[in-house]
């Protein structure tokens, strides 16, 4: 951990970068292209990591990466005065480069949707959560998920919990489709998710501890 | 562990989940405390339980952590 990481008194690296950025002409131009190259590496390496998981690949990738680094440094420079020093001002900035990252691969499965958004596959279910195919017993139970889903959820809440959990949506692409905030849509999807074991617990198929609170 | 029980995992939600925007706010200071070996998880409790439920933020928070690392992907 960098010492004296507080507002009053940010370490050395940290307040040299809001020097230069503060600076006037050429100086600023000069911070701002020595932060861009810091920013790219960590957007490529990103997507890389990313990358196996994504049907995304190659030069789209790549491009993907140099857009991410562009727009986290307009983030980072119009935030910049948001900088309490309550880490490196490196670390602080590669969070633009990460969040970027994701708005645009979930912005990627907006424009290519793997599924219709209107479709459901309630028949993935049980692939989703890896009931065994041997067991037809277990998973037949599983019309009871689907009951529950149909008759606790408010409209918005089971249209979230479909399109995640059910068809497998990305929630940041789900974000996008919905005109919503990622933390709105999480909030949705915690409520039903707590709705649904509540319901299934008083029905007997999961454990009821509700004395617990959860 | 069969898909009663992993449903049942997916499903209980932990009361001290802050939620996405004040765990994506405290990132960085989450990130750089885990990185240097600290007990993140016992300073932000709310932010260690969400970002065990929230598929997007445990990504994000990953990713961080390997660019304070300088890890190869």
């Amino acid at each position: 951990m960098p010492e004296a990481a507080t507002a009053a008194g940010i370490d050395a690296e940290s307040a040299g970068w809001l020097r230069a950025l503060a600076e006037p002409g050429a100086a600023r131009e000069a911070a701002l292209a020595r932060l861009h190259g810091l920013l790219l590496p960590i957007a490529q390496r990103e997507v890389a990591r990313r990358g196996p998981r994504l049907a995304i690949t190659g030069p789209e990738l790549d491009d993907l990466a140099h857009q991410a680094a562009a727009d986290a440094l307009l983030a980072i420079t119009g935030k910049v005065g948001q900088f309490r020093g309550e880490s490196r001002f490196t670390t602080w900035a590669y969070k633009f480069v990460i969040f970027e990252v994701s708005a645009k691969i979930g912005r990627h499965f907006w424009r290519h949707p793997v599924v219709p958004l209107g479709a459901e596959q309630w028949e993935r279910l049980p692939d989703r959560f890896g009931f065994d195919p041997a067991r037809e017993a277990e998973w037949r139970d599983l019309a009871a998920v689907r009951r529950a889903v149909d008759t606790e959820l408010t409209p918005r809440q089971r249209e979230v919990f479909v399109a995640i959990v059910i068809n497998g949506v990305p929630l940041d692409t789900l974000v996008l489709s919905l005109g919503s905030s990622r933390n709105a849509i999480y909030k949705m999807l915690f409520d039903a998710r707590r709705k649904l074991r509540a319901a299934l617990a008083a029905n007997g198929y999961l454990p009821d501890d509700s004395a617990r609170g959860s | 562990m069969n898909g009663w029980s992993a449903l049942e995992r997916f499903l209980r939600t932990d009361p001290q989940d802050v939620g996405c925007s004040q765990a994506m706010d405290m990132l960085h200071v989450y990130a750089e405390l885990v990185a240097a070996g600290e007990p993140a998880e016992e300073r932000y409790p709310g932010i260690a339980a969400h970002l065990r439920a929230c598929g997007p933020c445990g990504e994000d928070f990953e990713g961080l952590l390997a660019a304070i690392r300088g890890e190869a992907p």
